[in-house]
């Protein structure tokens, strides 16, 4: 061990403040959920201004009828963020039960409480038909490829039908991502663990950006194809 | 439902145990730290051979380098460099040289090892994060190596691998096969590996400082290096899919970049339509904040150090230089298209690069003011680090001033793809920051391994290397206003001969100053093992890094929470029983 250089040899100057400035106390976990989806909405930027360069570069720029599935699929996207508030409003009623019960009951174990188990319950309910939704647009969008593919357009067809399985796919993956982090969030949810709901809501926010970058995406893609 | 975000008394995760968990796969931020510094030592060495290679070939044409025909059969028959390997060197020692060192040293290596001590944190935010972070970084290190094995060598495109050279694929010469493959696949890897080294440095400063560590009372080094953070981030994310794109047209046939209509080797390819254009605006949309992201960490490191030195805090004061360091990382995404100024591009738009990045040149003025401003007049204690943060000033500053000229598109005109581009962005930012990473490796290696670096050895390397780097690339303004285009292997039958002197002139300084650098690794692998012991503080520095052990323990305060009373540069502060007061000194009131 080393020693310390600096002995002060003055007492105190000035009175200062009793306590002091309070250390920032952000959960990392949403500070971090912000900042990937800042990186992924400006890779998404870069590549939705490419199409548009390029479109603009070449005569060879191939315009195609979208599959109707598309539409399907931003419907299912769209229900899939709602439902998974639903299953975030009972977990934190969940919560906010337990709390009431303890508060009654000091030694209360967590099914003691009738109330908060059911609300979990349905909670745990919600998020699996979100896990669900979101299979569910994989799905779709894989049938959309299929499609596609039948019209003759794969990914070196055209410029468009280029950009348009990119997008998708980069989509996708982020999606599956996005269900990765529910996954892991029930998970948590499911074996108590600690801060269970900020990884819940952590995975609400990446969520609900993947479902409206999928719309901006689809209006990208209405517009130019 | 146990929903707390108690504050854990200690650091959450328990000490490792074994070597693997401990050395090799480590969770520690200063494990991934040096780990991250040991790869910049290795890729700049490796870097600077190949920049010794050119440097021989351009200085005499016909030399045969003894064993490398075998690295390379093909490119180097018998030892002498062909035109296109002298090319494939070149791609490598700039990506070695930008990715992995450049990057590397002063952002993730420093960072990662400072960051969370200077905001009093015991690791940062996400540490597996920070491991894969480190670990993808160093496959793509791995791959991009691999380049120099495949049968047709590395690529030959550059560091910028501007399509269509890059994205026709083999045909259009050697490399450009599975070297160029590999360099892509690389480079994506690499934006991985920092995109999450970004979020970990970002949400550790925003939500990791411990009780009084306001933004305000930040380091300016981790100042730089949030900064950096947040350049990199978006620079990264674009980069990333700009080259998933350049893999595409290269293996699935598509045709982002490649227009319709090209002969190549005679023969007639299928694309249609591409633009070229398109891979420079993403490319440089992200490599001009990728040379911020180079840089800014040095005049974080510099604005750091000097105060420790010259005993006084920053003329100007700590706001200032932040604004200047967040003024130049958002302007740094406004300039890209000065990349391109003879590219073919719309000659109006010139004119809208041009103008912010002249005026990108006002907050560096103003940093670099402030540092001149701060030596002026000061009891400058002269160490190896702080030698090192002048030559800092000195290069930045001679890069700098031909920054100016390579601005206006008039002058850009004829200067581009010239020896005095090449001189303007060594000096401006390679050599610069390869000073900031020598001064922070001679500041803080006593902190991260312990032991006191040897300041006379030091003292050497700089005047060696400060000499040595002007005696090479000062005279490389001169070539370019001469006309000597860059990338061209060698100088044989037309007016470039009598230059050629120049060249060997360059190349000898090359060698000496390469050779100086041998000086330092000594220094330093001898330091690690037999250099004497180093005390808690031994520059009678202020910032928290100093208020803990050398080198400091796991949880980096052994236990401890520290309360931070002031901000990090209280020298000589009025009223204060010594000339510096640490910012963990209760009983000290600050002047601001």
């Amino acid at each position: 061990m080393s020693v310390t250089t600096y002995t002060r040899t003055e007492p105190a100057l000035r009175p200062r403040p009793a306590t002091p400035i309070a250390a920032t106390k952000g959960i990392p976990s949403q500070t971090g959920v912000w900042v990937a989806v800042s990186a992924i909405a400006m890779s998404f930027a870069a590549l939705t201004s490419a199409l548009v360069v390029r479109q603009g570069s070449g005569a060879d720029w191939q315009r195609f009828t979208l599959p109707r599935i598309l539409y399907l699929d931003t419907a299912i996207l769209i229900a899939s963020s709602y439902t998974l508030e639903l299953a975030r409003k009972r977990f934190t009623a969940c919560v906010t039960a337990f709390r009431a019960a303890r508060s009654t009951q000091p030694a209360a174990t967590e099914p003691a409480s009738v109330e908060a188990a059911a609300l979990r319950a349905s909670g745990l309910y919600w998020l699996n038909i979100t896990l669900t939704l979101g299979l569910f647009f994989v799905a779709g969008q894989v049938l959309a490829w299929q499609r596609l593919a039948s019209q003759g357009l794969f990914l070196a067809t055209s410029p468009s039908s280029s950009f348009f399985y990119v997008l998708t796919a980069l989509h996708g993956l982020h999606l599956l991502g996005g269900v990765l982090g529910l996954i892991y969030a029930g998970y948590r949810l499911r074996h108590n663990a600690r801060n269970a709901q900020t990884s819940l809501g952590t995975a609400a926010v990446y969520w609900h950006f993947v479902d409206l970058l999928w719309a901006y995406l689809l209006v990208v893609i209405a517009i130019r194809m | 439902m146990h929903d707390m975000s108690a504050e854990p008394a200690v650091h959450h995760l328990s000490p490792p145990q074994g070597f693997i968990r401990k050395h090799v796969f480590s969770l520690d931020h200063k494990v991934i730290g040096l780990q991250y510094y040991g790869l910049a030592l290795a890729a700049v060495f490796i870097g600077m051979v190949l920049s010794w290679l050119m440097r021989l070939h351009l200085g005499w044409a016909s030399l045969a380098i003894p064993g490398l025909q075998h690295l390379s059969p093909n490119g180097a028959p018998g030892g002498v460099i062909t035109p296109e390997y002298y090319l494939s060197l070149m791609t490598m020692h700039g990506t070695i040289m930008v990715f992995f060192v450049l990057t590397n040293a002063p952002f993730a290596g420093f960072g990662n090892y400072f960051l969370p001590i200077q905001v009093g944190a015991e690791d940062m935010a996400f540490p597996r994060f920070n491991m894969m972070s480190f670990w993808v970084t160093f496959v793509a290190f791995l791959v991009l190596i691999a380049a120099f094995f495949v049968h047709d060598g590395p690529p030959i495109s550059g560091w910028t691998s501007y399509a269509t050279l890059s994205s026709v694929g083999g045909i259009s010469g050697p490399g450009e096969a599975m070297g160029q493959n590999l360099w892509a696949v690389s480079i994506a890897l690499f934006c991985v590996g920092q995109l999450l080294g970004s979020l970990n440095f970002i949400a550790t400063t925003l939500d990791l400082r411990t009780k009084g560590m306001t933004l305000g009372r930040m380091p300016l080094s981790t100042w730089a290096w949030f900064i950096t953070a947040c350049i990199g981030l978006l620079a990264f994310a674009d980069l990333l899919p700009a080259t998933i794109l350049l893999i595409l047209d290269r293996t699935a046939g598509t045709s982002f970049f490649n227009p319709a209509g090209m002969v190549v080797s005679d023969t007639l390819l299928p694309h249609s339509g591409g633009s070229p254009l398109l891979w420079q605006h993403l490319f440089w949309f992200f490599g001009h904040p990728e040379v911020y992201i180079a840089i800014i960490p040095g005049f974080g490191i510099v604005s750091h150090i000097l105060p420790a030195f010259t005993r006084k805090p920053l003329l100007g004061g700590m706001r200032v230089m932040i604004g200047c360091l967040i003024a130049a990382g958002f302007l740094s995404y406004m300039v890209w298209g000065h990349h391109m100024f003879v590219s073919g591009m719309n000659p109006f738009s010139a004119v809208l690069f041009s103008v912010p990045t002249l005026i990108i040149t006002i907050p560096f003025t103003v940093a670099t003011l402030m540092f001149l401003g701060s030596i002026y007049g000061a009891n400058l204690r002269f160490t190896s680090a702080s030698l090192f943060c002048l030559g800092f000033v000195s290069v930045f500053i001679s890069g700098g001033i031909s920054g100016f000229f390579l601005a206006q598109p008039s002058i850009d005109t004829y200067l581009h793809a010239t020896y005095f581009v090449v001189a303007h962005f060594h000096f401006v930012m390679a050599v610069a920051a390869i000073f900031g990473i020598f001064a922070a490796t001679y500041f803080w290696m006593p902190k991260m391994i312990g032991r006191m670096m040897n300041d006379t050895l030091g003292k050497l390397h700089f005047w060696l290397t400060f000499i040595g780097v002007y005696c090479i690339f000062m005279p490389m303004h001169y070539l370019g206003i001469a006309g000597n285009v860059r990338r061209y292997a060698s100088f044989t039958d037309d007016y470039l001969v009598p230059l050629i002197p120049v060249h060997k002139f360059i190349t000898i300084a090359a060698l000496l100053t390469g050779a100086a650098q041998f000086i330092f690794l000594y220094n330093l692998i001898h330091t690690r093992w037999w250099g004497p012991l180093a005390p808690e503080n031994p520059w009678e520095a202020t910032s928290l890094e100093w208020s803990t052990t050398s080198p400091p323990p796991f949880d980096n305060f052994g236990g401890r929470h520290l309360i931070v009373h002031q901000g990090p540069y209280e020298y000589n502060a009025e009223g204060a029983a010594q000339d510096y007061v640490m910012q963990t000194d209760p009983d000290f009131v600050a002047r601001s």
